[in-house]
């Protein structure tokens, strides 16, 4: 096991095989958690700590895991990491945890985590695994951390809950753009982010799924009449 | 490695069993810390729903200043002690599962869709410096979209002015029913009265109060969005401030002062 290959699984999904540009997977909660860069912060150490350590454990047991029933043996352990995870943020963030309110939870459901136990965890070794998940993490919280800083400056005028532009309703000049504060923004910040990454990295451009055909014209009624 | 049906059920066995313990375990270790965050969360909105809350100080520290009493629902006396409970871990609302402690609404009066109400009820008494009464918070619960809304409503000393109203515990959903914390829509209510001629007037509409609407202080914007939510805001409202309410401990109050 090189140094080479660490690197490669930790840096890789940072831009170039980034979970949520490239695979566009777990972009729920990035429209759901974002609007507070704080809480897409606690948001962003759940997740990578579940998907680095759901990971590991999916990958020690890997060769014992019956094909039959593996996914099921992965979403146990991934549902009783975020269990853990979640009961831990209740114990010490009890404020955080209650923004995130079912967000915590719905990291089960996050594509990235069972993405990475099937397409990985489950083919190679613990460590690398372990980096793997962890480097996964770090692309989402990249792409996240991106999305709140834009969303919460913006459509608040403020950062991690300290204010950088006084609103006007506080009597300073910043009329904040309320569309940011809708998780459909998120929809179009996150589209602009793979837009600026696929113009700097043109090989992530996807090949279309089918070509247009090009424009037909009616028949030539005149030509077919001359053959009758 | 061999499959079979006996290791496929023998591994499901053995990764339940750690996951179950490994679950179990965290639950149970993290309780009491869990517990206490609750509490002190909710002490924080008993706090905010007076205005009291200051962030700089402790939230137990801040908490001893309020006094805390017991109210009987059917004379609407105020009571000192109550059987052999302790007043500060008595919790009505374990106490409506008793039916010694406790009385069935009829279906026809439960508007806020509460089932089961307290005999005697807990609330808090803010005092000023002079030691006249300034505020009393009281408990209220009812009814919104997906489950039980759980809050705290303070009334001025004239026993008919709201001063704040906080929730502490809800299930309504994020960004609609959830906006009962937002704090612009809890500005809407202090000043707001309750009573007029001695019926509950208060209500939260559908939609903004026009302002050229008439007894506009009985009135409060809805949540957008969130009809079943605002509605169940007024039932608990009409429910907790009627007869079978607080309606009695007031007049009592009122009287006395």
């Amino acid at each position: 096991m090189s140094l080479k290959q660490y690197k490669e699984v930790i840096f890789k999904p940072l831009i170039d095989e980034n979970p949520i540009t490239l695979q566009i997977l777990g972009i729920c909660s990035a429209l759901a958690v974002t609007n507070n860069l704080s809480v897409t912060l606690v948001m962003c150490v759940a997740l990578t700590s579940v998907v680095a350590f759901s990971n590991l454990f999916i990958s020690i047991i890997r060769n014992y895991i019956p094909s039959s029933i593996r996914i099921i043996v992965q979403m146990t352990i991934i549902a009783s990491l975020v269990i853990v995870v979640d009961e831990l943020l209740k114990a010490y963030d009890y404020e955080t945890s209650k923004k995130l309110s079912v967000f915590v939870g719905l990291i089960i459901t996050n594509c990235i985590v069972m993405g990475r136990a099937e397409a990985f965890a489950m083919k190679e070794k613990p460590l690398l695994s372990f980096f793997d998940g962890l480097g996964n993490g770090l692309g989402y919280s990249l792409i996240l951390i991106g999305v709140a800083i834009i969303r919460e400056l913006f459509g608040s005028g403020s950062l991690m809950g300290y204010e950088i532009f006084t609103l006007v309703s506080n009597g300073g000049w910043y009329l904040p753009n309320n569309l940011l504060l809708l998780p459909p923004s998120s929809f179009i910040i996150i589209g602009l982010f793979i837009w600026a990454i696929r113009t700097i990295r043109p090989i992530q451009i996807e090949e279309d799924d089918f070509a247009v055909s090009k424009h037909s014209t009616a028949p030539d009624l005149t030509k077919r009449e001359l053959n009758v | 490695m061999k499959e079979s049906v006996l290791r496929t059920l023998l591994v499901a066995f053995t990764i339940c069993l750690v996951c179950s313990l490994v679950v179990s375990y965290t639950a149970v270790g993290l309780r009491d810390l869990q517990n206490e965050n609750k509490l002190n969360d909710e002490r924080k909105k008993i706090l905010q729903s007076a205005n009291m809350f200051d962030s700089s100080l402790s939230i137990e520290s801040q908490f001893e200043q309020l006094e805390m009493k017991y109210v009987d629902f059917s004379s609407g006396k105020v009571l000192d002690t109550y059987k052999d409970f302790a007043i500060e871990t008595y919790n009505q609302i374990s106490t409506t599962r008793n039916p010694l402690l406790s009385t069935k609404i009829p279906a026809s009066e439960d508007i806020a869709i509460i089932k089961n109400r307290e005999n005697v009820g807990k609330f808090y008494i803010s005092r000023d410096k002079n030691g006249e009464l300034d505020k009393i918070i009281l408990p209220i619960r009812g009814y919104g979209l997906w489950g039980t809304l759980f809050g705290y409503i303070s009334i001025e000393n004239d026993f008919n002015t709201v001063a704040g109203l906080e929730f502490y515990s809800h299930k309504e959903t994020p960004g609609l029913g959830a906006e009962v914390d937002n704090p612009k829509w809890k500005a809407l209510w202090p000043g707001k009265k309750i009573y007029k001629d001695d019926v509950v007037r208060l209500s939260v509409l559908k939609g903004q109060v026009p302002s050229d609407a008439n007894d506009i202080m009985y009135k409060v914007d809805g949540l957008s969005g969130a009809t079943l939510t605002s509605r169940g805001v007024t039932n608990m409202i009409t429910y907790w401030f009627g007869d079978s309410g607080y309606s009695k401990l007031l007049s009592e109050l009122n009287y006395e002062s």
